[in-house]
């Protein structure tokens, strides 16, 4: 119900941006420089996330590890001998305004590439502008897959490095044998859970229940009731945004916790714990393919450098730490090209790699993926999420998961 | 029968919530007719006065701050409220609209304010430890934290009711309520009445905000999860009626948690928009309307 009021808002925004940007967007598709963001001794970059409504949550943290990666290249000297200077655009939790600033930083700032977006529908609206205007954007979140942009590098898991593990967990450690799905009502859940039931289909696992709740839901004792009632092995948990918090409180008032009912989540990480409470999701399982606690030297100096610049009490985790190094991947990769054009900058991509603090990763030339680990890990007492499983090395990137043949037909 | 007795319980504890956080705008808006946006906002800042209580008075002492959260996040409220009201609001009376642009406006100030002293993120409040768990009665859970924001409820209703029907201020307020201008002939300062009926809404708002962190998240858009709803409640209940309001927050809580059982939740919720869209084809003015004695309708 909160989106008619965040929609009228929406409107009056578009309205308002729409007049500064909309006498250019319709010809910087064509005049695209060759060389975008560099003048003089500096080049420009955007950053593009929710700073406002409700996935500033999630986003506002992101933003800051994308500013750290580029302070730190600064202080390196910067790309190509030149200091990169940030234009920093809020996307308002809203997909129509992603799209708008998008366009904005691509023909007023003219910058060399958008670091940006949370939401798989964020994303979708940016797409087309970015391949309209052959400019790159770099995405941090893990993802339902099924997609490869040739303008968009995704930094965060797609299906195969994240859901599949989460699932080969289940089965083959916790002998989980009936599921639940429980997801927000939206693309990355719906496309997830289509995705995980063709999997169940295939290794014997039975899918009891499905349940999608609207995105910022605040009421989930029904979605809970049902989840008693059909007395699943595990929960497989697919909520995002604010909703999260709503779901781990119901969920423990219910009287259930970690023991009596495992609950997997791939959407929450150590940023939302924090909100979400540690009592009420101590014990339970997430998966992702970076932690906090992840070991290594690049990853001890990344947490310090956070929290040296943000302070003590705040966390790292995967999606921040993807923004931190998608960052660092594109500035590699344009030293590599000697050139901002985003054609060299995919050419030059192709193979790179990077020793990101979540490990070795390496840039698929073909879908412009990055291969990762695929890491399961349990809530501590401490809020912190210690490893408990996954697949010890790096997993090449399939989003239309073409390596997999119960996925025919996806 | 245990599904039946389980959702009737959700039924009565949605209808709680969205009660809790409708009280106040009986006040502002029913009362008063002024459309305040920020009023989520207010919700907001009683959530964060419990998160400031517990991060002041510590870990051990949870129960004591939620306690005192409780009056804290009335006075918080209220306080925000008299500000907007003195320096806004009394300058755009019989404007509805420039007043909901406005605090619509305000309310954004609010959430950046928040989001710039306690962070963008979740903040974290912690239950009272006599609220973990809670009552198994023929098969239906009845969690503790539900069965406190009832109580809560139900507390508030009876003392809004007294204050209204037994006091001498109730009585001006709903006076100034009924005819403004006879209610200034015959000595009410209309102004201050305005003044002390805002107060109460905004406070009330701060209430429902300590409630909501037993449930959900404690954000600095935690307000716009719950602002429609309350309106929502008000205009079925019809304007200023607190039987109205407590009847259209059963009657939403229940449609609400029945048709989420038997389809999804966000069927629920477009199943709850047009049973009220129906509803007030037939019958505009509310579930319960007030007889007015003047000419100006």
């Amino acid at each position: 119900m909160t989106r008619w009021a965040v929609a009228g808002l929406a409107i009056l925004m578009v309205a308002m941006t729409g007049c500064g940007g909309s006498d250019d967007s319709d010809t910087s598709g064509s005049k695209a420089s060759a060389e975008p963001g560099i003048s003089g001794k500096t080049i420009k970059v955007g950053i593009l996330h929710s700073l406002s409504g409700t996935m500033a949550i999630s986003e506002v943290s992101v933003k800051d590890s994308e500013q750290l990666a580029i302070d730190e290249i600064n202080a390196k000297g910067g790309v190509l001998g030149k200091k990169l200077v940030p234009v920093v655009e809020d996307g308002m939790s809203d997909w129509p305004t992603f799209a708008e600033k998008a366009q904005k930083l691509i023909s007023t700032d003219k910058v060399a590439a958008v670091f940006g977006g949370w939401t798989s529908a964020s994303r979708k609206a940016m797409l087309p502008v970015f391949e309209r205007n052959k400019s790159l954007l770099y995405y941090p979140v893990q993802y339902e897959g099924l997609e490869a942009s040739p303008y968009i590098f995704y930094t965060g898991a797609t299906t195969n490095q994240q859901i599949i593990p989460g699932l080969e967990y289940l089965q083959d450690e916790l002998k989980v044998k009936t599921l639940f799905l429980v997801g927000s009502d939206y693309v990355f859940p719906r496309t997830a859970n289509k995705e995980i039931k063709a999997w169940a289909k295939a290794h014997g696992m039975k899918i009891v229940g499905e349940e999608y709740s609207p995105l910022g839901n605040t009421d989930y004792a029904t979605t809970v009731n049902k989840i008693k009632d059909a007395d699943p092995d595990a929960v497989f948990q697919t909520i995002n945004g604010d909703s999260n918090v709503a779901f781990w409180k119901q969920f423990t008032d219910a009287g259930l916790n970690a023991k009596k009912l495992p609950v997997i989540s791939v959407s929450t990480a150590e940023d939302e714990v924090r909100g979400v409470g540690i009592k009420n999701i101590v014990g339970q399982y997430v998966a992702w393919n970076y932690y906090q606690t992840t070991p290594g030297a690049k990853n001890a100096a990344f947490v310090k450098a956070y929290k040296a610049k943000y302070g003590a009490k705040r966390v790292t985790d995967d999606p921040i730490e993807a923004g931190y190094v998608g960052v660092h991947l594109w500035a590699k990769a344009v030293e590599k090209a000697g050139s901002t054009n985003p054609e060299k900058v995919k050419a030059a991509s192709k193979g790179l790699t990077f020793e990101a603090p979540e490990g070795l990763v390496t840039v698929n030339g073909e879908n412009q993926h990055i291969s990762k680990t695929a890491r399961i890990g349990q809530l501590q007492p401490d809020g912190l999420i210690k490893e408990v499983g996954g697949s010890k090395k790096p997993i090449e990137p399939d989003p239309f998961l073409k390596t997999y043949t119960w996925a025919k037909g996806l | 029968m245990e599904a039946l007795l389980n959702e009737l319980f959700v039924g009565l504890s949605i209808a709680s919530i969205l009660l809790l956080v409708a009280l106040g705008l009986t006040f502002t808006f029913g009362q008063m007719n002024v459309i305040n946006m920020a009023h989520g906002e207010f919700i907001m800042a009683g959530a964060y006065t419990t998160y400031v209580l517990q991060t002041a008075l510590g870990t051990g002492l949870v129960t004591l701050s939620f306690g005192l959260a409780l009056p804290a996040a009335f006075v918080v409220a209220g306080t925000m409220g008299l500000i907007l009201e003195f320096t806004v609001i009394r300058r755009l009376y019989g404007r509805p609209l420039d007043t909901l642009l406005v605090t619509w406006g305000v309310g954004l100030m609010l959430q950046q304010l928040a989001r710039d002293l306690f962070g963008a993120q979740n903040v974290n409040v912690d239950a009272p430890s006599f609220l973990d768990g809670g009552l198994t009665v023929a098969g239906a859970a009845l969690s503790y934290p539900r069965l406190f924001i009832v109580g809560v409820v139900v507390l508030v209703v009876i003392a809004i009711a007294i204050y209204m029907q037994r006091t001498s201020a109730g009585r001006r307020m709903r006076a100034v309520m009924q005819n403004r201008p006879l209610a200034s002939v015959s000595g009410v300062r209309t102004t201050r009445v305005d003044r002390t009926t805002f107060f109460i809404g905004s406070g009330l708002a701060g209430l429902a905000g300590v409630g909501i962190t037993l449930l959900g998240p404690v954000g600095p858009t935690l307000g716009l999860a719950y602002i429609i709803d309350a309106f929502l409640v008000v205009i079925v209940g019809g304007l200023g009626q607190l039987r109205g309001a407590i009847l259209a927050a059963l009657a939403l809580g229940m449609a609400n948690s029945f048709i989420e059982y038997n389809t999804t939740a966000s069927i629920a919720k477009a199943g709850v928009f047009l049973l009220i869209v129906l509803f007030l084809q037939v019958r505009p003015q509310g579930l319960v309307v007030q007889q007015r004695r003047g000419l100006a309708s």
